[in-house]
């Protein structure tokens, strides 16, 4: 993205004018780009095969014990924590009504639908978001994706399907195992708490769960593997001007993934509700 | 296509433009390759030489005039045609470009990997044998980064030639290495050419080993090419400013007085 230089001899409010116009056609850019990402990854994906130049499963492997398997510990630990915190905010909240025995039904709903998918996105975003931002800046800076092009590989085909496709299989997984985690931190402190086995803990959660509780969850974290994924690799690509160039890649791409899931949250936790 | 694969050159640039944003970089470049010369492209830093290679890659689109490897117009190939003529050429970058994650001999099998169907066991022995040539064939379990830079260099050299090519372009052989390496990866580079018959396109700003390697050489000097010509022509053209890159001379360009002070105070 090239921005020519700006007329030094312009009104202070026709610059700032002339301002918002670059940002918004550089962000419209940027746009376009991404879904431009996205459509060839999807490409590679499905026809890769007939065009004799495959995705590898070496590499979507590879990518998911990166993405997903090395995460199971943090997000273990993570979710184990929310559980018990949440237990223990919720207990003392119903305490002044008396209906202590209620918290079971607050963990477990607000784990599966919003704390699961949004910590496990939020870790994912600054373990492996920030990783692949910085990986792809450093292999554009020492030529490697030009080594890649001229060997005759497809970067969006070596590098960004396989990303994709391994975050969509990994964030999903780790909610699955973080809805277990955060249920299981919670029933710790209610069988202290509320005097009852964790049979029964669990018992309660599976009476108070729907399937849409669960599925509402994994939908989110759906799209917010693909926003990790396309926003990480997307500012890989673009950096320019060395080391400092890639740190500043690197926030961005955490800031970004971070503001993108949360706002989507908003909206999924809308219309997965009302509509 | 057999009739454009016996094209009298093995690389025909026609009256080439580029440009970097508003910036114009390339000056109608016109130069034509034989089969099985080795050309080396030399000119000081700054005169378009990385460009002009970026071009030859096809990983830059020229803003005028054409390029054509092998028969095949660069411009007019489709996807799939860019990818049969990307097996027919190899590359070996300035800083060697190798990938971080993988072992030197996974490197240099990873195009067989891509573009072949060859079993593992032959494609471990089709790149040993490359690292023999290259005299590196004990050190092919180790990583890009625990390798020297002249090792990094042949090791690049190595995935280049893999898949036995018909076209290899080698960026800055010599750059960064001491003298007794960097005379070593020319006796191979001229080895190479004996050995396989390729046309080698080396771009480099070192006199001497320009001057040993080339068949013909093109000098480039501010996005424009001066004479390209034989080695000898070369070494005695009189034209001054190949003298002054021959002799390692300061560019004595004339200052115009109103225009330098214009760069100054910004006016």
């Amino acid at each position: 993205m090239s921005h020519a230089a700006q007329n030094p001899g312009l009104h202070p409010a026709l610059r700032f004018v002339e301002d918002i116009g670059r940002k918004t056609v550089a962000a419209i850019e940027e746009l376009g780009y991404v879904a431009s990402m996205l459509a060839e990854s999807c490409y590679w994906l499905i026809f890769g095969h007939r065009q004799q130049q495959p995705v590898r499963l070496r590499n979507i492997i590879a990518e998911t014990m990166r993405i997903g398997v090395h995460a199971i510990p943090i997000i273990s630990i993570i979710c184990l924590a929310i559980g018990v915190m949440m237990a223990i905010q919720g207990i003392q909240t119903l305490k002044t009504f008396g209906a202590e025995s209620k918290v079971i039904v607050g963990i477990a709903i607000s784990i599966t639908r919003e704390f699961a998918p949004l910590i496990v996105s939020i870790m994912v975003a600054g373990r492996s978001g920030s990783a692949i931002t910085a990986r792809i800046g450093t292999m554009l800076e020492s030529q490697e994706i030009d080594a890649l092009r001229v060997i005759g590989i497809n970067p969006a085909r070596y590098i960004t399907a396989p990303l994709l496709l391994a975050m969509m299989i990994s964030i999903p997984a780790l909610t699955v195992l973080g809805d277990f985690m955060g249920l299981l931190g919670g029933g710790l402190y209610c069988i202290i708490e509320l005097k009852i086995t964790l049979a029964i803990y669990f018992e309660r959660c599976a009476a108070a769960l729907s399937w849409t509780d669960i599925s509402q969850g994994l939908i989110k974290s759906l799209a917010f593997a693909a926003i990790i994924a396309l926003v990480s690799v997307s500012n890989g690509f673009q950096v320019r001007g060395g080391a400092e160039g890639v740190g500043r890649a690197t926030t961005r791409s955490v800031v970004m993934s971070l503001t993108f899931i949360v706002i989507v949250d908003m909206i999924f936790t809308y219309f997965l509700n009302f509509a | 296509m057999p009739a454009a694969e016996n094209s009298e050159y093995a690389i025909e640039v026609q009256h080439l433009d580029a440009h970097y944003g508003e910036r114009q970089i390339l000056h109608d470049v016109s130069l034509n390759v034989h089969h099985g010369e080795i050309m080396v492209i030399m000119g000081g830093s700054g005169s378009g030489k990385s460009t002009l290679l970026r071009h030859l890659l096809g990983l830059n689109i020229p803003t005028r005039g054409s390029i054509t490897l092998l028969g095949q117009d660069l411009a007019r190939n489709s996807e799939a045609e860019m990818f049969e003529l990307r097996r027919k050429m190899g590359v070996a970058f300035q800083g060697g470009a190798l990938f971080g994650s993988m072992t030197v001999e996974e490197n240099v099998v990873l195009p067989l990997c891509e573009h072949t169907e060859l079993d593992e066991k032959t494609m471990r022995i089709m790149g040993r044998m490359k690292l023999e040539v290259v005299n590196l064939a004990e050190f092919g379990d180790l990583m890009p980064s625990e390798l020297s830079g002249g090792m990094i260099k042949r090791a690049a050299l190595a995935r280049a030639i893999v898949m036995d090519p018909r076209l290899l372009f080698f960026d800055e052989p010599s750059a960064g290495l001491d003298p007794v390496a960097a005379v070593e990866l020319d006796e191979l580079i001229l080895r190479l050419r004996q050995a396989m018959n390729i046309t080698i396109v080396v771009v480099t700003h070192e006199l001497e080993s320009a001057f040993k390697i080339a068949d013909r050489i093109t000098v480039l000097d501010q996005g424009a090419i001066l004479m390209t010509d034989s080695v000898e022509a070369v070494r005695n053209s009189d034209n001054p400013r190949i003298q002054s890159l021959l002799n390692r001379l300061p560019r004595d360009d004339a200052i115009d007085a109103d225009e330098y002070l214009e760069r100054l105070t910004g006016i």
